[in-house]
């Protein structure tokens, strides 16, 4: 076999031959494009545990969607996206009116909400099905959830774009926004509906526990490589796509579950970045390059 | 007062039932079905349940603990048991149900699915009596009774799967499931079945396993596919579009299905398997 055939079999072909390689592809470009400039906001606002406390919030209202109407992607969506804002309002209700930071109510209301999911599947369902929620099926993506994660992304994109300018403006100025007359805390609430419709739109398919890794890692490592907002976005959705071309080839090849190696090659470019990265990395340290250090 | 010293006022006083604890609920119907009255039987791993990946509560714990008798299906398949049985602290016997069956290989194990073979049921059964007849003696030949009975009926549904599925040719009889669970039904009565996972479904499957299963229902021919009533539907679904099949129905595998429904015991369970896979098959065979 030629070299270009051989390169052709084991990267195009693939997905030439199996439609449910392409959606589950098309699936993770999706979630990519929307999720790499979200994913980069929240680790410019030091809100990168917030995306993983997220994914665990929606875990109840996913449950009594599930309960009451089996694994239904309406239900369990709009379920799960209910109960994250719920967990997302009571915690910052509970900073504005006690003197409770906002890291420890969110980490306890979450925390509630993961223990309440766990036990309405386990009363209601059996571990398997806690299973499917938890790790989702990428490999089973059907046209209703490829609409949905579609649909999210663009809707997404569109509002990033509009609210992107006061977060990250809120990120390093806080006054100067007030004083320019920034409208109160509505970006923030905006964002946080992002991320809670990324994420439900993410858990369809990769699960709880693998949506936030594809939404989280590619932004940790891009900041490895840029320090420009345009160019993290730009190289977290590059990160994503390219984690999941590698990770669903991979499951192919290697006949792993495809959700955990998507995760994992994300994992990997993190740890290539923090070692060879051109900012800020390991190889920077150590060959004695400094920077200065730019915002 | 003297008269409760009489040994007639003890032979009047009913024995009590004999707390007979089955690992999943095949087993707990066959347990039900050879003691009848004698016997009061739970099930571990209940309808609709997935015995691979069974979580016990604390209330199984209890329930074990209270047991008389233990029944589980061994080979493997309650990964749990053993701990279950130590933690709950219960030393009564535990009755190996698939005890002297001829077991077929699934990969490098045995293949534990072994109650779908009617051939193999008998002898589940044989250990069941056997084993509630040392348990309880008194009433032996009603226990005895209930399981000539019982065979009975075991191999009027055997004669009836045999010829049914008789009707299709060998080279038709090829379909799809989520799970290896088939294997001992496939050697008795000629079918194959290809699953898209391993034998158990605890694991999640790989973009390899997919798309073996699709390329081989594309080469094949395959027309049916089926889900199982403990599985996920949806990668089964998504097989069967990409292959051009259609799902057949579902299949009872591992678990009955809720009373009422249309498994709800052992008999009819395989039955309902035997229809299912009889009518999908026929509506293929051109």
């Amino acid at each position: 076999m030629t070299l270009v055939a051989e390169l052709q079999s084991a990267f195009i072909q693939p997905f030439a031959e199996f439609g449910f390689m392409r959606r589950a592809l098309v699936a993770c470009i999706a979630l990519a494009l929307s999720g790499g400039p979200l994913g980069t906001l929240l680790v410019v606002r030091r809100m990168s545990l917030v995306g993983d406390a997220m994914a665990h919030a929606l875990l109840p209202g996913a449950a009594i969607g599930f309960i009451f109407a089996g694994l239904s992607l309406s239900a369990m969506s709009l379920g799960g996206f209910i109960a994250a804002m719920l967990v997302a309002t009571l915690a910052a209700g509970v900073t504005r009116w006690t003197s409770q930071k906002e890291d420890a109510s969110f980490a306890a209301f979450y925390l509630i909400a993961l223990a309440a999911g766990v036990m309405l599947i386990s009363l209601r369902g059996t571990s398997v099905d806690l299973m499917h929620v938890l790790f989702g099926s990428i490999l089973a993506v059907d046209d209703a959830s490829l609409f949905l994660i579609a649909g999210v992304a663009s809707v997404s994109l569109l509002a990033l774009a509009l609210v992107a300018r006061p977060l990250i403006i809120e990120c390093f100025d806080p006054g100067f926004l007030r004083a320019v007359g920034g409208r109160g805390g509505w970006h923030h609430q905006i964002f946080l509906v992002l991320l809670v419709a990324n994420l439900v739109g993410g858990f369809q398919a990769l699960g709880t526990l693998m949506a936030v890794g594809l939404l989280m890692l590619p932004a940790i490592a891009a900041r490895f490589w840029a320090h420009d907002i345009g160019r993290l976005c730009a190289i977290a959705t590059a990160f994503a796509m390219a984690s999941s071309y590698a990770g669903l080839l991979l499951s192919y090849h290697a006949h792993l579950p495809s959700g955990p190696a998507i995760v994992l090659v994300a994992g990997g470019i993190y740890l290539v970045s923090l070692a060879f990265g051109s900012r800020d990395s390991l190889r920077n340290r150590w060959s004695g390059t400094r920077r200065h250090r730019v915002a | 007062m003297l008269p409760w010293l009489l040994p007639s006022t003890y032979a009047q006083a009913p024995a009590r039932k004999l707390r007979v604890v089955a690992s999943f609920s095949i087993l707990a119907d066959m347990a039900r079905e050879v003691g009848g009255e004698a016997v009061e039987v739970a099930a571990l791993v209940g309808p609709d349940g997935d015995a691979h990946v069974f979580e016990p509560t604390p209330a199984d714990v209890k329930r074990l603990s209270n047991a008389d008798l233990v029944i589980v299906n061994g080979l493997r398949f309650e990964g749990w048991i053993e701990r279950l049985v130590q933690v709950s602290g219960y030393r009564g016997p535990v009755v190996v149900a698939s005890q002297g069956i001829t077991t077929r290989l699934l990969g490098a194990a045995p293949d534990p699915h072994a109650w779908q073979s009617l051939a193999n049921a008998r002898r589940y059964v044989d250990n069941i009596r056997a084993a509630l007849v040392a348990a309880r003696p008194s009433p032996a030949h009603h226990i005895e009774q209930r399981s000539a009975d019982y065979l009975r009926r075991v191999d009027a549904l055997d004669a009836s799967v045999r010829k049914r599925l008789g009707q299709i040719a060998p080279a038709d009889r090829h379909v799809v499931t989520s799970h290896d669970a088939f294997g001992y039904f496939a050697e008795a009565y000629g079918v194959s079945f290809i699953s898209a996972v391993g034998w158990s479904t605890g694991s999640e499957a790989s973009a390899a396993d997919v798309s073996r299963i699709v390329r081989q229902l594309k080469g094949q021919n395959v027309r049916a596919v089926f889900v199982e009533n403990i599985s996920d539907a949806r990668l089964v679904q998504r097989i069967a579009r990409e292959a051009g099949a259609r799902v057949g129905g579902t299949l009872y595998s591992d678990a009955l299905s809720p009373p009422g429904t249309a498994g709800d015991t052992y008999l009819r369970m395989f039955d309902h398997n035997a229809s299912t896979l009889l009518a999908a098959l026929q509506a293929r065979a051109p």
